[in-house]
């Protein structure tokens, strides 16, 4: 139990539009009041701040198990919860890999403690190898809503094929809802051995190319295959143009397909990797600027439906490394909401819905992304939409400094995040 | 040439590319010298980082050292923490801990050069990293052609074969066309980079068309593994089609240069008509390159009152 509380004088935003309200917190962990002048023991100011659900993040590696060094469940929860966010979505590609009961039970357990909820994904394939599927009805039962072997895609075609008519059969296992398929799509035939986004760059810099088609044929393919099973599926971290036409070709079709795109994915481009710096280094890669407007696009007019931010801590000496040798990914969890104000030239509302209630959707999560109401879970984030702040990697509390926004300015500030009921981020500090 | 890193022949432009060129021609008669050394790096340290197997620059610049009487010390990576784990930034920081001058490296990634300036303080000559940039090749190339043809204004420059994976290209794109003349690419579709946007280069696919228009061949080593990783039908395909054979030396004009940077495969992408041919210099190129490599380690090293506001000339003439 936590004491009651009211966040005062803010706007509150979620998917029934915006309004001026307090909301009075409720020490059961839901809110108990929405309305004008409401008090309590305790007040966190919320004036000229968005109070809106908590958000989502489809796409984050937690490294717990396995790679403590880079961060921990508790870590990543911090940096999650000081980035605005009450659920985060574990990718399956620890070690041991998420891809049976007991590794699950045990993230799940862990997560418990942590800052936000931890949704646990499981992944498709046994050992995330692509060939023997896991035991998606018993790791359904314990939860798990998204399977992917993110990380990789599944390359056989008959192994995906399986997958997603296996999918169809798991209602009885979930209590009703549906599961989905999540992948990484990545012709790895295609794009082996390539460490940036093939083009220009590439040719100029003498590193091996991941070639778009790697990518695009992939999405092809899954896209047909959704179409022929009628399963689900989500695509992550879209981040070529044409990729994201035919997604938008697709949703028209009437194909149960959603997708995301990641921030740097339309923050960053592939002339990044011109200095070598191997904090650019990401998969997939960053892409041309043509590429990073269509992602722009397909977030403004609802074919991308989530950014995540494929929060991927390397610890500093894994990526001291030569380009090609050193791991890819980057830091984004403190930095996503930030960089979407401040970049993407939306709606306030639709940045919001992109980052809380349409990945809580995806997720099958009905703790968050919920209407601020009387009644609903307490997952909340309160940000100030106009705060001006400089990023600074060293501040940051994941356990990795793998950030590549380093030094940039940027507006919008998380001040408050309330994790069912309970205050874990006050005055832009977390409480533990 | 101000910079105090050598990593890609775009940080040297024209104007450092003719420094280098002009004090080279004077570092030559020191090669010529009964006993060729000069005691103007005397007290400094040189460091050879070669991650990848490299006989000839790693000799060439051992012995630009020496004749500037600079100290060496060799990193052999198979014998080293290297190959125990050791990470890239650790070796770096022992050897500049150890109080070197320069390092002169050599690594089968591109950048590498790049991430070991953050690093030390020492002065980084890039001897060649991954397919990305070789630019002292580039400079004694450079070097070689001025000696037999003069200017480079005007001047076109073949260079064929496996432009995609090689650094020894990319170098020379830059350098040859930095100097004037114009530079053809000669390949098959899947031996050329993703993309040429924005270089400063014609694309062939057709060398006897090509040939009779040179003023220079430069042939790029073929790699014999291209064939299993599928770019090539066959070496004898290639060889019948981008190779220099006999009957393709006739093509070539009287006047004009063979290049090659070695090592070759005679047969492959060169004949051995053709490497034994008049018009080849390619013993010239190794010879050259020990000249740049001395004007490479003066610009970048020497220090001291009595060189500060000299000019390379002026440095040259004194010598």
């Amino acid at each position: 139990m936590t004491d009651s509380l009211v966040l005062r004088g803010g706007t509150i935003i979620d998917a029934r539009g915006s309004r001026r309200a307090d909301v009075l917190v409720g020490n059961d962990g839901t809110i108990e009041a929405v309305g004008e002048d409401l008090s309590s023991r305790r007040t966190l100011d919320a004036e000229g701040c968005i109070v809106s659900p908590g958000f989502v993040d489809l796409h984050t590696h937690l490294r717990q198990p396995g790679n403590e060094d880079a961060e921990t469940i508790e870590t990543a929860s911090r940096a999650g919860a000081l980035g605005g966010y009450t659920a985060l979505v574990a990718m399956p590609d620890t070690t041991p890999a998420m891809d049976c009961a007991s590794v699950v039970r045990d993230v799940l357990s862990m997560g418990r403690a942590a800052l936000t909820d931890i949704i646990a994904a499981a992944s498709i394939t046994v050992g995330r190898k692509g060939a023997e599927l896991s035991p998606m009805a018993e790791l359904a039962e314990l939860g798990v809503r998204i399977f992917t072997d993110d990380g990789s895609g599944v390359q056989d075609d008959m192994v995906m094929k399986r997958a997603l008519e296996y999918s169809l059969g798991l209602a009885p296992f979930t209590g009703g809802g549906s599961v989905v398929l999540a992948q990484h799509c990545d012709v790895l035939a295609l794009s082996q051995g390539g460490f940036m986004h093939e083009g220009e760059g590439s040719s100029r810099l003498g590193i091996p190319g991941q070639p778009a088609v790697a990518e695009e044929l992939m999405v092809m393919r899954d896209l047909a295959l959704a179409r022929v099973t009628g399963a689900r599926l989500h695509l992550q971290h879209l981040s070529t143009a044409r990729s994201i036409e035919l997604v938008r070709a697709a949703k028209a079709e009437g194909i149960a397909v959603t997708a995301e795109a990641t921030t740097h994915h339309f923050t960053l481009t592939d002339s990044c990797c011109d200095s070598f710096d191997t904090v650019y280094k990401v998969n997939p890669p960053l892409r041309p600027i043509s590429d990073v407007e269509a992602v722009r696009a397909g977030l403004g007019d609802g074919t991308i439906d989530a950014i995540a931010t494929d929060h991927a801590p390397h610890a500093k000496h894994q990526k001291e490394r030569p380009f090609d040798s050193a791991p890819p990914g980057m830091l984004g969890l403190e930095t996503a909401l930030a960089l979407a104000v401040t970049e993407l030239d939306l709606p306030i509302e639709t940045v919001i819905g992109l980052m809380s209630w349409r990945p809580a959707q995806i997720a099958g999560s009905d703790l968050h992304g919920r209407p601020v109401e009387a009644g609903q879970p307490a997952n909340l984030c309160v940000f100030d939409p106009q705060e001006q702040w400089t990023i600074d990697a060293s501040a940051l509390a994941s356990k990795s400094r793998n950030c590549p926004y380093e030094g940039r300015s940027v507006r919008g500030k998380v001040r408050h995040t309330i994790l069912h009921g309970e205050a874990v981020v006050v005055d832009s500090e977390a409480t533990r | 040439m101000s910079a105090r890193h050598l990593l890609c022949v775009a940080d040297l432009g024209r104007e450092g590319i003719e420094e280098v060129l002009t004090l080279a021609a004077s570092f030559d008669e020191v090669s010529s010298r009964r006993i060729p050394r000069v005691p103007v790096l005397r007290g400094k340290t040189v460091a050879w980082l070669f991650y990848e197997d490299s006989t000839r620059t790693r000799l060439s610049f051992e012995a630009a050292a020496k004749r500037l009487s600079a100290d060496t010390m060799n990193f052999s990576v198979s014998n080293s923490s290297a190959n125990k784990g050791e990470s890239l930034r650790d070796t770096c920081e022992t050897l500049a801990a150890m109080g070197i001058d320069a390092i002169v490296v050599r690594h089968r990634s591109a950048g590498v050069p790049w991430q070991i300036t953050n690093w030390v303080a020492a002065s980084v000559i890039n001897a060649g990293d991954g397919w990305h940039e070789h630019p002292t090749q580039a400079l004694l190339d450079c070097f070689t052609i001025r000696k037999h043809l003069g200017d480079f204004e005007g001047r076109h420059i073949a260079i064929v074969g496996d432009i995609k994976h090689s650094r020894v290209a990319r170098s020379n794109i830059a350098a040859f066309s930095a100097l004037g003349a114009e530079v053809t690419l000669v390949a098959p579709p899947t031996l050329l980079p993703p993309s040429v946007e924005g270089w400063p280069v014609k694309v062939s696919h057709d060398l006897d068309a090509v040939l009779p228009t040179v003023d220079a061949v430069y042939l790029l080593r073929m790699q014999l593994e291209r064939q299993s990783d599928g770019l090539i039908p066959s070496l004898r395909e290639y060889s019948s089609c981008y190779g220099l054979t006999a009957q393709r030396l006739t093509a070539v004009p009287d006047e004009a240069l063979i290049m090659h940077p070695g090592p070759m495969n005679r047969g492959v992408e060169i004949s051995a008509e053709a490497a034994d041919d008049s018009r080849a210099v390619i013993t010239n190129q190794v010879s050259n390159g020990v000249s740049v490599r001395m004007a490479v380690l003066f610009l970048l090293l020497a220090s001291g009152s009595e060189l500060e506001d000299t000019t390379a000339d002026s440095l040259a003439k004194s010598l």
